[in-house]
């Protein structure tokens, strides 16, 4: 019988996300969930693995910015593209190249971003008004 | 090559007890493709988390479905509880036990009454749904809810099975057992069933673990995964190997969840003849702090319930994954190939619970 195996936490870059994801997917894990949380001004995205032979759970934590484009990892795990919509949608995570992109219409939600708090979209916005201004000024 | 068109299936469909969406694409009468949509009765439970501390989220995270309310429940303070290092009385661990087992006979023996009414064997469906009451009796008897039984809470539980209950029970489970043998005979013997369910949506091994199909669903293509083997709750102390099929078809599914039943009533047999005496819960103090990715045998499959605290009474998130999301899937891959008139058969095969999708 099995006990409580605990849950590891691999934390990991942005680069490395597809190649982690393609590495225990062929190790023979199934891709058990992935799902985002927003912590001290950053999103922390989990993918979830579980191992159905020893009950281990391995966790890929990824921290990114408001703003910071992430890969989609649709490509490797097909399955993932339900959980990469609900990511986009509650917490208005950024991800790339989703191979069946609802466009936020996963949970027809009018709100944006619903799960994010208050202050990390205001942020998010502030953060998109100075890089238009800037952009604008490097045109001119 | 047929013709191509594209039929809309749901979210109000007599098959449906709740709202899904299907874009169908058919040659013919072949489904070739199938597209989901969800979020008809998306509640954002899990924003409630800014507002409910984590004792009070007990009864939110109950509320995510109405019919395995209990697992939810059991799910996220057994989380909390992991974060805050609590350990809880043997006694409470069984009970906890006791509860989800009945919870998942209500569950399959629900899904069960629907399954026979989709294809038409209405007298069935009124047999499951009978011994459900049943079982549903014993749920009331014993917490005083017959959906929300609000027993769970971070630290044990909240009320007892005392020793007459428990035995009062475990005959009454022997009649259940004699009448769920019954239904087992029509549902896994009968040619008109056999004629619905055999070869329709099969779901190899293979298909099944990429695709991530968790629970019954998974166990029917002959997947062994069965969450309670984990330990958690009284499990460790109780002897069982998951049910599983290789056929991977509907009728397997079907099969794999009668048998279900009947695991679930040895269990609970085993549990009232171990459960020791002792307190129903321990005091708890702090807040959690950290962060713990609890996972669960709901009826319908694993389920995994995120917590994460940094020591204030609210929680920074708490994230629900449900079976019958991960199974969504699954599902989609079953219905390529099939028959158009075979698609509610099929999409009930995955025992869809869209509140507990949503949350």
């Amino acid at each position: 019988m099995v006990k409580c195996p605990e849950n590891e936490l691999i934390k990991i870059e942005k680069g490395e996300l597809l190649s982690k994801c393609m590495e225990l997917k062929k190790s023979g894990l199934r891709f058990s969930q992935a799902c985002a949380a927003f912590y001290e001004g950053n999103y922390e995205l989990s993918y979830s693995f579980a191992d159905d032979q020893t009950y281990e759970y391995k966790t890929l934590r990824l921290t990114a910015g408001l703003k910071e484009e992430i890969p989609s990892v649709t490509d490797i795990i097909p399955t993932a593209v339900f959980y990469e919509n609900e990511m986009a949608e509650m917490y208005g995570v950024k991800i790339n190249m989703i191979s069946l992109d609802y466009k936020n219409r996963l949970y027809r939600i009018t709100e944006e971003a619903p799960l994010l708090p208050k202050e990390a979209k205001e942020a998010k916005e502030e953060k998109s008004a100075a890089q238009g201004s800037e952009a604008g000024k490097e045109e001119a | 090559m047929g013709k191509v068109s594209v039929v809309p299936f749901g979210p109000q469909h007599p098959v449906l007890p709740e709202p899904i969406h299907l874009d169908l694409v058919l040659e013919d009468e072949k489904v070739i493709e199938a597209v989901p949509s969800i979020g008809f009765v998306h509640r954002g439970l899990e924003s409630l988390i800014v507002k409910k501390d984590y004792n009070e989220m007990v009864y939110v995270a109950e509320r995510t479905c109405g019919i395995c309310s209990f697992g939810h429940g059991m799910g996220y303070v057994e989380a909390v509880e992991k974060i805050m290092n609590v350990e809880i009385p043997a006694r409470a661990r069984y009970l906890r036990t006791i509860w989800m087992e009945l919870s998942r006979m209500h569950s399959h023996l629900l899904w069960l009454g629907l399954l026979a009414d989709a294809f038409g064997y209405e007298s069935l469906f009124y047999h499951c749904w009978r011994i459900r009451e049943q079982v549903l009796d014993m749920i009331e008897e014993s917490t005083g809810g017959r959906v929300i039984f609000s027993v769970n809470k971070v630290g044990g539980v909240m009320k007892d099975i005392d020793a007459q209950m428990l035995g009062r029970f475990v005959e009454k489970l022997g009649d259940v057992e004699e009448q769920i043998c019954a239904i087992r005979k029509n549902f896994l013997g009968d040619r008109t069933v056999q004629m619905r369910l055999c070869g329709v949506g099969v779901l190899t091994k293979k298909q099944a673990h990429d695709l991530g199909c968790a629970g019954p669903f998974g166990r029917a293509s002959g997947i062994a995964t069965d969450m309670r083997i984990r330990g958690y709750g009284a499990y460790a102390d109780l002897d069982f190997e998951p049910i599983i099929r290789t056929d991977g078809d509907s009728y397997a599914r079907c099969a794999c969840r009668i048998d279900e039943l009947l695991q679930s009533i040895d269990l609970i047999r085993q549990a009232a003849a171990k459960i020791p005496a002792g307190d129903l819960s321990v005091p708890v103090k702090g807040n959690p702090d950290g962060e713990y990715f609890m996972r669960i045998e709901q009826p319908r499959g694993e389920a995994v319930y995120y917590v994460k605290g940094s020591g204030k009474p609210y929680l920074n998130r708490l994230r629900i994954r449900t079976p019958t999301f991960a199974n969504l899937a699954g599902l989609c891959e079953t219905l390529k190939g099939a028959d158009y008139a075979d698609v509610p058969i099929l999409v009930l095969t995955i025992d869809p619970c869209i509140s507990c999708t949503e949350r």
